[in-house]
């Protein structure tokens, strides 16, 4: 991906896309907004942006709605989800529906555009608090007992590797992507692949422990 | 933003309860050794040829192990070493224990020369040999012993005298290494001496006079029949010249015995105060030191100095007078999840500069996580204060083996050495609080780099068998 990157910008809030578009600056293209699911859906089907900013939180649905329409019809339009609200069960749905990262609205300007950037690059994007709710998710042991175990376990997708885990862990700490390749001795690119293995492992794991997780706690 | 995190974390707490009674910390990277409680791993049972359990086996010069010790970390360091289940070690301990002493000795001799695996500064022994007072005092005790067991092998209990070695090696060893391990080791070795100490410290009122009514009773009895035994008095004589030698012995070695003990009593009350001392200012800083700071900082706000000064005023009232402490989450949080996002809401309050925290995994609240919470209130502190970062991390995550928190700053940073002495913030409210409960702290931090505190508090082995959550 090279050129500015073309965005356009999901929240139900006004002053939100309104103080988004000024974060943004030139460095980013903003082809337009929308306020709900169904407007949404329809600018987005008719400019074909890179990246969509989405509100985890819509009156009509949801941001997984949004991401879960556009992406049958238009899978190369990428998804980064930007929300106030920090509950971890609506940033799983988001990201297990498809979007490649997520970032808390506190984010600073200059971080906001690298962010874009990198999910128009193909890359993944995960805060610290994505990191600490998926280390959380894949924390829980994989069914009760060994011989109970869900037959559905897949080792390959519903497990983190322990390197995955340390990547993980650091970003949590508050490292960027930088830092842990320094740390762990390892290339930024090697850190990079780590952060998208783990995102479809998220993705695509139908980990009974993962499901239950994110149900228990809409229901809690 | 704020107001939901509370509820998730909350939400969170209940939820884990629920996941972890129902399985344990499986599958996901399991430690390297696991721990000594744990069953050996399934299978080496069935491919082991002989009938001992066997447990994984670590290279290198033989250790005492930290992980999984009950006492020394002797017969976990021994099990590692050379491949033995760590029970089968144990077992072989008490039982030659109970047979001849030599289990005891051995052990205890073995806990004062091995170095730990992660020391620094060698065994425990090479410490001991200048410590003139424990030395004096492991003599007197040894001497007391030595005399008792003179008694009682002229009352004709002869199997007394082979106890004589290692009963003595074991109270000197013992003495020893009380005097001389680390704070963690002491609190371990403490932790094996508590239902000994707990009995003696709870015995009731009515009970000291119960035995001393016996003992009068029993005192009265026995002379009583000694004068009857008037016709046979020849055999009293060597009763009388027991007596004799006893007194003597008293008259010679009693009043360094009374010392000894005095000393004892002193230095006992003295640690007891230097650590009453050190935690008061360690608590004073937390609180009025840093408010004053605080204020300083915001002289040209009036408003803010009053309110500030309000609420420090009203915080120390509350530990003078109403013995809540300062800094403490006592009463307010009841898990490790609580304690961060009080933390957060706090700084946050206070200093006005926003703290990510995020916490993985969740675990109840006891001395020594609270501990480690109060240290990380403090690194968060000092980070929003000194670094001029605009945000801080807070990290938390509960580990099988420990509990870790990481205070994460993109600041200005520092030199860690370069310490004014009396700053006491790191050296008494995170490096000495966490050591005095058995964790670490470390800093990592390097001008113009930022600065991370990580915190490491060991949790208990209960707990960890329980799964983090008692039912």
């Amino acid at each position: 991906m090279t050129g500015v990157p073309r965005v356009v910008i999901v929240d139900d809030h006004g002053l939100f896309r309104a103080g988004v578009r000024a974060e943004l600056g030139t460095d980013v293209t903003v082809l337009g907004e929308a306020d709900d699911v169904a407007p949404a859906i329809t600018l987005i089907g008719e400019c074909l942006p890179d990246v969509v900013l989405l509100d985890v939180h819509l009156p009509g649905g949801g941001g997984q709605a949004v991401v879960s329409a556009v992406r049958a019809a238009h899978p190369q339009v990428r998804f980064l989800a930007l929300s106030a609200s920090d509950a971890p069960e609506d940033v799983i749905a988001v990201i297990r529906a498809g979007a490649r990262g997520y970032v808390t609205k506190t984010i600073s300007g200059p971080d906001l555009v690298d962010a874009v950037r990198r999910v128009a690059a193909g890359d993944s994007v995960f805060s610290p608090r994505l990191a600490g709710f998926v280390l959380d998710a894949f924390a829980a042991s994989p069914g009760a007992a060994p011989g109970a175990a869900a037959p559905s376990f897949d080792p390959e997708l519903d497990q983190l590797t322990p390197r995955e885990r340390e990547v993980l862990r650091l970003i949590a700490r508050g490292y960027t992507y930088k830092e842990i390749a320094r740390e762990l001795y390892i290339s930024a690119k090697t850190v990079e692949s780590h952060v998208s293995s783990v995102l479809r492992k998220l993705q695509l794991s139908t980990r009974h422990q993962l499901t239950r997780w994110a149900t228990e706690r809409r229901l809690a | 933003m704020r107001e939901r995190t509370g509820l998730t974390a909350r939400r969170r707490a209940g939820r884990l309860r629920a996941g972890r009674r129902a399985g344990p910390w499986a599958a996901d990277a399991p430690p390297p050794v696991p721990p000594a409680d744990a069953a050996p791993p399934p299978g080496s049972q069935l491919r082991a040829p002989d009938r001992w359990p066997r447990g994984p086996r670590i290279s290198g010069p033989l250790r005492r192990r930290r992980e999984g010790r009950l006492a020394g970390g002797v017969a976990t360091g021994l099990a590692a070493r050379f491949g033995l289940d760590v029970r089968v070690v144990r077992a072989a301990f008490v039982i030659s224990a109970l047979l001849s002493g030599f289990g005891a000795a051995a052990y205890v001799a073995a806990w004062l020369l091995l170095p730990a695996e992660d020391a620094t500064d060698g065994a425990i022994a090479s410490r001991a040999l200048g410590d003139r007072r424990g030395i004096a005092l492991a003599a007197g005790l040894v001497s007391v012993l030595v005399v008792i067991m003179l008694i009682g092998t002229a009352l004709g209990a002869a199997w007394i005298g082979s106890l004589a070695w290692p009963g003595v090696i074991t109270l000197a060893g013992l003495v020893l290494i009380w005097r001389n391990a680390d704070p963690d080791e002491q609190a371990s070795l403490r932790r094996v001496a508590r239902p000994a100490l707990d009995l003696a410290a709870d015995y009731p009122r009515s009970r000291i006079w119960a035995r001393a009514a016996i003992a009068a009773v029993l005192l009265v009895a026995g002379l009583a029949s000694l004068v009857a035994g008037h016709p046979r008095r020849a055999a009293l004589l060597p009763l009388g010249g027991l007596i004799l030698v006893v007194a003597a012995i008293l008259l010679l070695l009693g009043p360094w015995w009374v010392r000894i003990a005095r000393d004892l009593v002193t230095e006992r009350q003295a640690r007891i105060r230097a650590e009453e001392r050190a935690d008061m200012a360690a608590r004073v800083h937390d609180s009025v030191l840093q408010t004053l700071a605080l204020i300083q900082r915001r002289a040209d706000d009036p408003q803010q100095v009053v309110q500030l000064a309000r609420a420090q005023e009203r915080e120390l009232r509350g530990w003078l007078f109403g013995g809540r402490s300062p800094g403490s989450l006592e009463g307010q949080a009841t898990t490790l999840a609580d304690g961060v996002r009080l933390i957060q809401q706090e700084v946050e309050a206070r200093h006005g500069i926003p703290v990510e925290a995020i916490t993985v995994g969740d675990c109840p609240l006891d001395d020594a996580v609270s501990a480690l919470l109060a240290a990380a209130r403090e690194a968060t502190v000092n980070a929003v204060k000194w670094s001029g970062a605009p945000v801080v991390s807070l990290f938390a995550e509960v580990e099988p083996a420990e509990v870790a928190v990481f205070v994460r700053d993109r600041g200005r940073g520092f030199d860690p050495a370069a310490v004014a002495g009396d700053r006491k913030g790191l050296a008494e409210s995170i490096h000495a609080r966490m050591a005095r409960r058995g964790g670490v702290a470390t800093v990592r931090s390097s001008p113009g780099e930022g600065t991370e505190v990580s915190l490491r508090m060991p949790r208990l082995a209960g707990e960890r068998a329980a799964g983090g959550v008692p039912s």
